[in-house]
C-alpha cells in the first residue's frame, strides 16, 4: 500500500529491537508500546496506532526476523483484531488473545468465563480478550489478567510462554457480540496468517546469518563459500526461504485486500511456511556446523521457533488437509487461480 | 551483494482475469470438439500447427510484440495468464512455444528492421516456429565451451559445427544458433554471436535424437560449411552471450518450469476426489499448496520481468523448486494412485507414463538444477 510508511516502519522497529542487554524483552516491549507499535494495523478508534495489515506484517516481521521475545503477533494480530472485530476498545497494557473458546453463562447481569484456555504469553499481560460461548451468543470478551484464574506456566521449543489459564466463574471486565463469520476458524487462520509471516521472517534470519557464516569462517584454508558443496546448500536454502517469504506476503496481501480466496492463500501460506522450516532448520544447522549449536550463538534463538511456530495454528499436515477439503467442492486449477470456475 | 532474494508478489489486473475467462471458454470448446486430449509436457512435445494457429488467430501469441509488427501491445502478466491457462490445460502449443517465449522477444531487441519485418508478424500468426541451437556434444550445462564457428566469407556466413538437443528443430521454420565469430574457446563468453538460419538449408543436416520413451523431440543439427546470407547475424557481433543470457531469463522463467505435469496432477486430483482415501487427500493438499506458492513465485518473477527488473536469480531459483515439484507429482501420483502407468494408455495410466518418461529431463533442460544453484549462490555474493 504504502511502502514509505512500510519502511519506516521496518526502520523504527528495527531500531527498538536491535539494542542489546538485560531484559530485552522488557525494554523492548516497553518502547513497542510507548511508539504504538504493538498495536499497528487496529484502528484508532478501538484504541489501536491505525495502519493496515500489511504495515502490522512488517513490525511482525522484523520481531521474528530478530528473534526478539516479545508479543506483537499475538497483540496486535490477534487480540486487536478481535476487539476492533467487535466493537470492542483495546485496554491499556499488554493484552493477548485466547486461543480457545471459553463457555460463558450470565449470573446477576454479569458474564462469567469458565473453561482451560491457552494463552500465550498470559503471565505477561494486563488483559486476555477470549472468545466465548454463553446460550446462543457468540462473544468477545475481556478478562482481566488479575481476576484471579489459574495460570499454568508452559513453554513452547524456543521458550516462548505457552500459557493455560483455568476459568471458573471468572467475570469478565467486557464483553460484546461476535459479528458474523468470526469464530474458532476465524481466529485460527488469522493466527495462521501471523506465524507465516514470523515462520518466513525467521527462515530469512536463517539464510543472513548462514551467509554470513560461510563467507568468514575459513576451513582447509579458505572461506566455507568456496566449497560447491555448501555453495548448493546455500543456494537451497535461499530457494526455499524466498518461497516462504512470497508465500507469506502473498497471503498477506491477499486477507488485506480482502480477496474471495484468502482462506485457501492463508492455508497454503501456512502449509509452505511450516513445511519448508525443517529445510531451512536443518540447512543452517549444517552450514553453521557445531558453532551453531551454542546456545551463545544466535541461531539457535530462530530455529527453535521455527520448530515452535510451524506447530502452531496448524501444522502443514492441518492446512494440507484443510486444502484437500476445499477441493470437494472445486475443480483444482480453478481453487490455484482464485477463480470461481 | 544480497543478503536474500527480493520478489514481491504481484496481483494481477481485472483485465488479467477477464481475459483468463477468455482463454477457459476457448479451451473449454476446444476439448469439447475434441481438438486436443490434455498432455503432460505438452509445452516441449505436442506440436499442432493448426492449433497454434487458431491462437494467433486470437491474439495469443506474440502478445507483448508492438502491433506494428504484428503483435498485441499486451503486458506480459497478460501473456503469463495466457501462459498458464494453455499450460494448465496440456494443450498442443509445442510448436510456437520457442518462437513465442523466447525469439520472439529476442529478435524484438536485438533484430535488424528487416528481420523484425520478415520473422515477427508470422510468429504472432501462429505460422513461424523456431529451434535454439545452443548445446552442442561438448558443450551441455558450459555453453560458453561451444565449438560451432561462423566465419564471414564472401556474401554471407559460413557455419561449421554440431548442435545438440534442439527441440523440434525437424519442423522448425528457422534456428537461431550460438556460434564463435571471433577467438578461440579460451576466450570463453567473448567472441560468440548468434545467427538465424532459416530450414530447411542447403549444408544443414537434421537428425533425429529419439529419447528413452522413443519419442523425437530433440535433433542433432549439423552445419557442414553451410553458407548464410550477410543478415543473418542476430544483433551484434560478439555479443551472442549477453544476448543469449537475456533470452535464457525468458526461458527460464516461465510458468513451464513448475506446470509440466499440471495435467496429472489436475486428472489425480478429481481421481482422489472419488475416491475419498484421506492419505492420498492429505498429500494432494500438500502438493497443491506447493504448487500455489509456486504460481505466486512465478507470478512475481513475471512481474519483475514485466518491470524490467533482471529476474535472473529469482528465475533460477524457481525454476530449481519448480522442476523438482514436477517430478514430486509424478512420483506422489504413481506412490498412491494404485494403477500401472501403460504406455499410450488412457487417462490417469497414460498420463503418468508419459510423465514418468519425461521426468528425468525436467531437472536438466535450460539448465540443470546444480547450475541452477551455482547462480543463485553467485547472486547470494558466495561466488
Amino acid at each position: 500500500m504504502n511502502d514509505d510508511l512500510r519502511t519506516e516502519i521496518r526502520a523504527a522497529v528495527t531500531a527498538i529491537l536491535d539494542r542489546r542487554g538485560e531484559d530485552r524483552t522488557g525494554r523492548a516491549w516497553k518502547e513497542l508500546s510507548e511508539g504504538g507499535f504493538h498495536l499497528i494495523g487496529v484502528p484508532e478508534e478501538a484504541g489501536g496506532s491505525g495502519g493496515g495489515l500489511g504495515e502490522l506484517a512488517v513490525v511482525v516481521d522484523v520481531a521474528a526476523f530478530q528473534a526478539v521475545p516479545v508479543p506483537v503477533a499475538e497483540t496486535a494480530f490477534l487480540a486487536g483484531w478481535l476487539l476492533a472485530r467487535a466493537g470492542l476498545s483495546v485496554p491499556a497494557g499488554m493484552t493477548v488473545a485466547s486461543l480457545d473458546e471459553a463457555r460463558g453463562h450470565r449470573q446477576d447481569g454479569v458474564l462469567r468465563l469458565s473453561g482451560r484456555l491457552r494463552v500465550p504469553w498470559a503471565r505477561h499481560a494486563g488483559h486476555i480478550v477470549t472468545m466465548a460461548r454463553c446460550a446462543e451468543e457468540n462473544l468477545v470478551a475481556v478478562i482481566p489478567g488479575d481476576a484471579g484464574a489459574e495460570l499454568v506456566t508452559a513453554e513452547n521449543l524456543a521458550g516462548e510462554p505457552r500459557d493455560l489459564l483455568v476459568l471458573d466463574g471468572v467475570a469478565a471486565a467486557a464483553s460484546a457480540a461476535a459479528p458474523p463469520g468470526l469464530d474458532a476458524t476465524a481466529l485460527l487462520r488469522r493466527g495462521a496468517l501471523a506465524r507465516s509471516v514470523q515462520l518466513a521472517a525467521a527462515a530469512r534470519a536463517v539464510l543472513v546469518s548462514a551467509r554470513r557464516h560461510v563467507t568468514e569462517r575459513e576451513q582447509f584454508g579458505r572461506p566455507l563459500a568456496r566449497f560447491q558443496a555448501v555453495q548448493q546448500h546455500l543456494a537451497a536454502l535461499a530457494a526455499q526461504v524466498t518461497a516462504m517469504q512470497v508465500s507469506a506476503q502473498a497471503a498477506v496481501a491477499a486477507v488485506e485486500h480482502e480477496d474471495a480466496d484468502a482462506a485457501v492463500a492463508v492455508a497454503a501460506a501456512k502449509a509452505t511456511t511450516s513445511a519448508g522450516a525443517r529445510q531451512v532448520a536443518a540447512i543452517g544447522h549444517q552450514l553453521h556446523g557445531a558453532l551453531g549449536y551454542s546456545s551463545e550463538h544466535h541461531l539457535g534463538a530462530v530455529t527453535t521457533r521455527l520448530w515452535a511456530w510451524r506447530e502452531e495454528f496448524g501444522n502443514e499436515s492441518h492446512w494440507h488437509d484443510h486444502l484437500a477439503t476445499a477441493l470437494h467442492d472445486r475443480a483444482w486449477w480453478p481453487l490455484l487461480t482464485g477463480d470461481a470456475r | 551483494m544480497t543478503t536474500s532474494i527480493h520478489l514481491p508478489p504481484h496481483r494481477l489486473s481485472e483485465a488479467a482475469r477477464r481475459l483468463r475467462d477468455d482463454v477457459r471458454s476457448f479451451l473449454d470448446g476446444e476439448l469439447a470438439a475434441g481438438t486436443f486430449v490434455p498432455r503432460c509436457d505438452a509445452w516441449m512435445s505436442v506440436a499442432d500447427p493448426a492449433f497454434s494457429r487458431r491462437l494467433g488467430a486470437r491474439g495469443w501469441i506474440g502478445m507483448t510484440l508492438p502491433s506494428a509488427y504484428g503483435g498485441h501491445d499486451r503486458s506480459p502478466l497478460e501473456r503469463f495468464v495466457v501462459t498458464e491457462e494453455l499450460l494448465a490445460a496440456g494443450a498442443p502449443v509445442a510448436a510456437h512455444w520457442i518462437a513465442d517465449r523466447q525469439m520472439a522477444p529476442s529478435i524484438l531487441r536485438h533484430g535488424s528492421p528487416s528481420q523484425r519485418e520478415r520473422y515477427l508478424p508470422a510468429i504472432a500468426r501462429g505460422e513461424c516456429y523456431f529451434a535454439i541451437g545452443m548445446s552442442e556434444p561438448d558443450a551441455g550445462s558450459d555453453l560458453a565451451s561451444v565449438r560451432t564457428r561462423a566465419r564471414q566469407v564472401d556474401g554471407g556466413w559460413e557455419i561449421t559445427g554440431t548442435k545438440v538437443w534442439t527441440t523440434g528443430a525437424h519442423f522448425a521454420h528457422a534456428i537461431v544458433v550460438l556460434a564463435r565469430t571471433d577467438g578461440s574457446p579460451a576466450d570463453r563468453h567473448a567472441g560468440l554471436s548468434q545467427f538465424i538460419v532459416d530450414l530447411p538449408a542447403p549444408g544443414v543436416e537434421i537428425r533425429p535424437i529419439r529419447t528413452i520413451d522413443g519419442e523425437h523431440h530433440f535433433n542433432e543439427v549439423i552445419f557442414d560449411a553451410a553458407v548464410v546470407a550477410e543478415d543473418s547475424l542476430l544483433g551484434e557481433r560478439g555479443a551472442g552471450w549477453r544476448q543469449v543470457t537475456a533470452e535464457l531469463a525468458h526461458e527460464r522463467s516461465g510458468p513451464e518450469r513448475y506446470m509440466s505435469t499440471v495435467p496429472l496432477l489436475r486428472v489425480w486430483a478429481e481421481h482422489v476426489r472419488q475416491q475419498g482415501d484421506a492419505s492420498a487427500e492429505r498429500e494432494l493438499g500438500g502438493l497443491t499448496a506447493r504448487a500455489w506458492t509456486l504460481r505466486q513465485m512465478s507470478l512475481s518473477v513475471a512481474a519483475a520481468l514485466a518491470e524490467e527488473r533482471p529476474p535472473e536469480i529469482a528465475a533460477a531459483l524457481v525454476k530449481d523448486l519448480g522442476s523438482r515439484f514436477e517430478a514430486d507429482v509424478v512420483e506422489t501420483v504413481r506412490r498412491l494412485a494404485g494403477i500401472e502407468p501403460r504406455k499410450n494408455g488412457s487417462g490417469l495410466e497414460g498420463l503418468l507414463a508419459e510423465a514418468f518418461l519425461h521426468s528425468p529431463a525436467f531437472t536438466l533442460r535450460g539448465g540443470s538444477n546444480e547450475i541452477l544453484r551455482s547462480v543463485v549462490a553467485r547472486g547470494l555474493g558466495v561466488r
